[in-house]
């Protein structure tokens, strides 16, 4: 009896470590709260490319994420690129005038929208539309304006 | 009369023995099938005798443990080293975390944990029943009127099922942890940074579930049941015995790798 007792203790250890395995995979390894809406408040801009911008892109302020790109669309009527920014509720003091730019972090790296603060009294709120936007650079557009230039110089 | 015995190199003698190579075959598939679905037939009952598969869970789980904390250690920390190694180049050491955790969650984990549990286990499995066999211990709970599907067989299916799953999460947690050693604590990599581009990158449902989770329940259904059928069929003999455990792990693994590829062509192949 005494052993089918340490048996069983035995299984339990195992399967509580397999439980715990799962577990540190699922809220350590993956960031869960992504799973459903991230909490906070949607903005829009429109820009006129957007490069290599995803889905879940990082929206950053001064180099810090504060949150994320939820949707990228293009305008019908426009034909401009039309970004969803959902903000984290923390971050609820950005100024109404603030500049959203898309960049490259490094060379090669990913794409992310950069919030620069305005200094405008009012704050952005759900819904709102970031005015002043600066698109990606597309690294072939300025070669090609480079060459261009250069073309143009020597003649 | 030996010519006529070994059988002239004709077009109808290797036809013949393609043919009754492809009936042998074809005929063991088949006695697979039948046997699977009676081990199937008989799990249900394990309801009334859980203890039955708390035994087997004990020695196809617990005692494979040792095996798959400490691989899982190793093939993280040299995961960690590579990794490294490579990211450095292009100044994205940063991105180790990711790289560990996808390799690790997606492949390595479930893999090498279902091959590790094929050799360590599925062998022992195999060599089990095949003895039970020679020695006729099957046979004479027939004779008592004891179901050895219910018995012998569905235990042992069902206890493999529920540990290779547990087993290949230990093994990719683990593997995760020893990269972390190696690429935050000896090669310098920003401890959040690790984290974080982990986090950002490995998906609960794309990746775990579908990695670790869909994959290891479907490798452990392949090893258990090519493991107890061998021994099911083994020749009751010492040479038979050990044929069965040499088919045993030499099938489950390919079983195991073919699977791996059409599993993450199905998951991860129209990304």
């Amino acid at each position: 009896m005494r052993n089918t007792k340490i048996l069983e203790v035995g299984v339990g250890v195992f399967v509580a470590l397999g439980i715990a395995a799962f577990i540190m995979l699922a809220l350590q390894v993956t960031d869960i709260s992504r799973f459903g809406d991230d909490p906070g408040y949607t903005v829009v801009a429109r820009f006129d490319n957007i490069g290599g911008l995803k889905v879940r892109s990082p929206v950053t302020m001064a180099g810090v994420r504060v949150g994320r790109v939820v949707g990228v669309d293009v305008d019908p009527e426009a034909f401009v690129a039309v970004v969803k920014l959902r903000i984290l509720p923390r971050f609820d003091q950005i100024p109404e005038d603030t500049s959203a730019s898309v960049l490259t972090s490094g060379l090669l790296g990913e794409q992310y929208v950069g919030l620069e603060a305005g200094g405008a009294p009012e704050v952005l709120k759900d819904g709102d539309e970031i005015i002043l936007t600066q698109s990606a650079l597309v690294l072939e557009q300025i070669v090609g304006q480079f060459l261009f230039g250069k073309a143009t110089e020597s003649e | 009369m030996r010519r006529i015995y070994w059988g002239a190199p004709s077009m109808a003698n290797v036809l013949a023995l393609l043919g009754r190579r492809a009936l042998a075959s074809l005929g063991r598939l088949g006695r697979g099938q039948l046997f699977f679905l009676r081990m199937i037939g008989g799990a249900p009952s394990l309801v009334l005798r859980p203890g039955l598969v708390v035994k087997e869970v004990h020695s196809v789980g617990v005692l494979s443990l040792p095996i798959i904390v400490v691989s899982g250690l190793f093939v993280g920390m040299v995961l960690g080293l590579q990794g490294y190694n490579t990211l450095v180049d292009f100044g994205a050491e940063e991105s180790l975390g990711s790289a560990v955790a996808l390799t690790l969650v997606r492949e390595l984990g479930p893999v090498v944990a279902a091959l590790l549990y094929a050799g360590r286990a599925g062998s022992a499995l195999t060599a089990e029943i095949g003895l039970m066999k020679a020695t006729e211990q099957l046979s004479s709970m027939e004779m008592m009127a004891v179901d050895p599907f219910r018995r012998v067989f569905a235990p042992r299916f069902v206890a493999g099922v529920i540990a290779l799953p547990l087993l290949a999460g230990m093994f990719t947690a683990i593997g995760i942890l020893g990269g972390y050693f190696v690429g935050v604590g000896f090669l310098g990599v920003d401890d959040g940074a690790f984290w974080s581009q982990m986090q950002s990158t490995v998906e609960l449902r794309e990746d775990v579930i579908n990695g670790v989770v869909i994959k290891s329940l479907a490798f452990a259904v392949v090893i258990n049941v090519i493991a107890v059928f061998e021994g099911f069929d083994a020749p009751p003999t010492s040479e038979g015995v050990s044929r069965a455990t040499t088919r045993t792990v030499v099938n489950s693994s390919l079983a195991v790798l073919g699977l791996d590829f059409v599993l993450t062509a199905l998951m991860f192949g129209d990304v």
